[in-house]
């Protein structure tokens, strides 16, 4: 009669409701959702991008702006998918108990945790392209294979979503997601090749920073900015999968755990 | 098929104490069914084996001709749930607020539309259509929990405290519309600790304490197989020496409890006749009800 919290996710389109749910509600919010997606990446490239810039000499044939655009698209998408998987995610299964009035219904925790992921990656998708377009009026890119961009932004979205939710799984109350972001996304930042090439860091840094996502985001996502295909395509895209593919269900047997006992 | 809900020796441990603790039920279509007990009882965890949103440790639960919790999902297409804590959509009207919902049933915006006017007037909401959850009062809230509750058509309709916090205008207004529902063939399982309501709602009750039933029937059952007919209150100062040197010789039962006495008897006259010797005792007669079952059965001391 046990019920194993270890079964295998049961995927169904019955997500797609809550999805839409949540899409209302950032609806009447747009205005400034978009704005903060906007600013704080051209604040950021601006900023650091000429500022500092203008003191560095070119980095493997681009200016440091340049440079720093492709780790912006990065960094922006994870943080959108993080706080929202983390702070909005949390509040919908805790505060609001939108996720108890759900589970009345047929619907299930499986596709609960299904729709947060593919919303947070949603929010993403959404930064990513602000980013993008910021990228274009700047002239950074001039390649249509930054379009590329637009399907990284949702994959590393659906990554870092599927992390923050074992965090939201784990999580007492919002003080708890301070761990995270200090000893988790702050090092990733400047881990990852974002500010700088990964090769300035020690060697035993480097082999750190090879095992996180953001790496291989940022893999992705310069050569694609500058109009080359990236070196290992498939392999960069196969570490951000897996990632997404562990931190759900990771998350489903914490929330498992949490709710359904 | 008549049985809406069969459960049969429910058990369900949580770090080691069994909050459920062999718990079995039979609920036919068209009846109020009242889980009645203090806090702590078990009430709220069968509402939550019933609905399959927890496995049982041991036991078999149908709900709906459906095995729970194996088959929860297809059951709960033809269920409504009105949990005991307000989970409405803050960011939304009235009226998102229960389209959002039918299309957690798969509900087509058509289909869920064209129920609105219905819903809307049951819950006396219809002024509120487009208002904003955050505007309503307590009593609104909970009516638009029922309504939406009700936005799938439901056959059995789980309520878990439905009046808990709401005045008395509001309460009357939703045992209305609650015996609307019975009225119209729709079977309702609801938790209380509120006697009155289970005494005007429920056809069958039973009585919970530490996990395990302890008496189930009709209000009247309950009352005609657990206690005296007649109730004698005592109070004032004198009343715990009154008692202590003479109740015994006039009642079947008595309970002290601080300043007052409860004297359960077959016939009142002979204690009436004796309390009228004393000018300081004040006393109140009046017949047997469910709290004095409820309190006899599950004891005075406070549940915290």
């Amino acid at each position: 009669m046990k019920v194993n919290i270890f079964a295998l996710p049961q995927f169904s389109l019955r997500f797609f409701p809550i999805w839409r749910r949540n899409y209302m509600v950032w609806k009447k919010m747009a205005g400034p959702s978009i704005l903060g997606h906007l600013a704080d990446p051209v604040i950021y490239m601006l900023g650091l991008g000429y500022g500092l810039g203008g003191m560095l000499p070119e980095i493997g044939g681009m200016s440091y702006i340049a440079f720093l655009s492709a780790g912006t698209v990065c960094y922006s998408t994870m943080n959108s998918a993080s706080f929202e998987a983390l702070y909005s995610g949390f509040a919908r299964m805790h505060e609001q108990r939108t996720w108890e009035a759900i589970l009345n219904t047929p619907i299930t925790l499986d596709d609960i945790v299904l729709s947060e992921m593919f919303w947070a990656a949603s929010k993403s998708l959404l930064s990513g392209i602000a980013v993008l377009m910021v990228i274009w009026v700047l002239g950074l890119s001039h390649s249509l294979m930054s379009l590329w961009i637009i399907p990284l932004a949702l994959l590393v979205g659906l990554c870092f979503a599927a992390l923050g939710l074992i965090v939201t799984a784990l999580a007492p109350g919002y003080e708890f997601f301070m761990y995270y972001f200090t000893l988790v996304i702050t090092p990733m930042t400047l881990l990852c090749g974002v500010f700088f090439p990964v090769d300035q860091l020690p060697a035993m840094l480097q082999t750190v920073s090879s095992i996180l996502p953001l790496t291989h985001a940022v893999n992705l996502a310069r050569p694609l900015l500058n109009g080359n295909i990236p070196v290992n395509i498939l392999a960069d895209a196969a570490v951000l999968t897996a990632y997404a593919l562990a931190g759900y269900y990771v998350s489903l047997v914490l929330f498992r755990k949490r709710l359904a006992q | 098929m008549n049985r809406v809900i069969v459960a049969e020796n429910l058990v369900k441990q949580y770090a080691g104490q069994r909050v459920v603790d062999g718990i079995s039920l039979n609920i036919v279509r068209g009846e109020c069914f009242g889980l009645l007990g203090p806090n702590g009882a078990g009430k709220t965890t069968t509402l939550r084996l019933l609905l399959g949103l927890i496995a049982p440790d041991s036991g078999h639960i149908e709900l709906l001709n459906h095995a729970i919790p194996g088959d929860a999902r297809e059951a709960r297409l033809r269920v409504g749930v009105v949990p005991q804590m307000d989970n409405l959509d803050p960011d939304f009207t009235v009226t998102e607020n229960l389209m959002v919902y039918g299309r957690y049933f798969g509900m087509t915006d058509a289909q869920i539309k064209a129920r609105l006017p219905e819903l809307l007037e049951f819950a006396n909401l219809t002024h509120k259509a487009d208002a904003k959850v955050p505007t309503l009062s307590g009593g609104m809230k909970r009516r638009l929990t029922l309504a939406r509750a009700l936005v799938n058509d439901p056959d059995v309709i789980f309520l878990d405290e439905p009046t808990t916090g709401l005045d008395p205008q509001a309460r009357h207004l939703i045992w209305q519309r609650l015996r609307e529902l019975t009225a119209r063939g729709k079977t309702l399982v609801l938790t209380t600790h509120f006697m009155d309501e289970a005494e005007r709602l429920c056809h069958r009750l039973a009585v919970m304490d530490n996990g395990r039933i302890i008496s189930q029937g009709s209000p009247r059952e309950l009352i005609a197989e657990n206690i005296e007919p007649e109730v004698v209150e005592v109070f004032g100062e004198q009343a715990a020496a009154w008692a202590t040197s003479h109740a015994a010789h006039h009642t079947q039962r008595f309970e002290v409890s601080g300043e007052s006495v409860f004297c359960y008897v077959n016939d009142a006259h002979p204690l009436l006749l004796e309390l009228q010797q004393y000018a300081e005792l004040r006393y109140v007669h009046r017949p047997a009800n469910l709290e004095d079952v409820f309190l006899k059965l599950t004891g005075r001391e406070m549940r915290e």
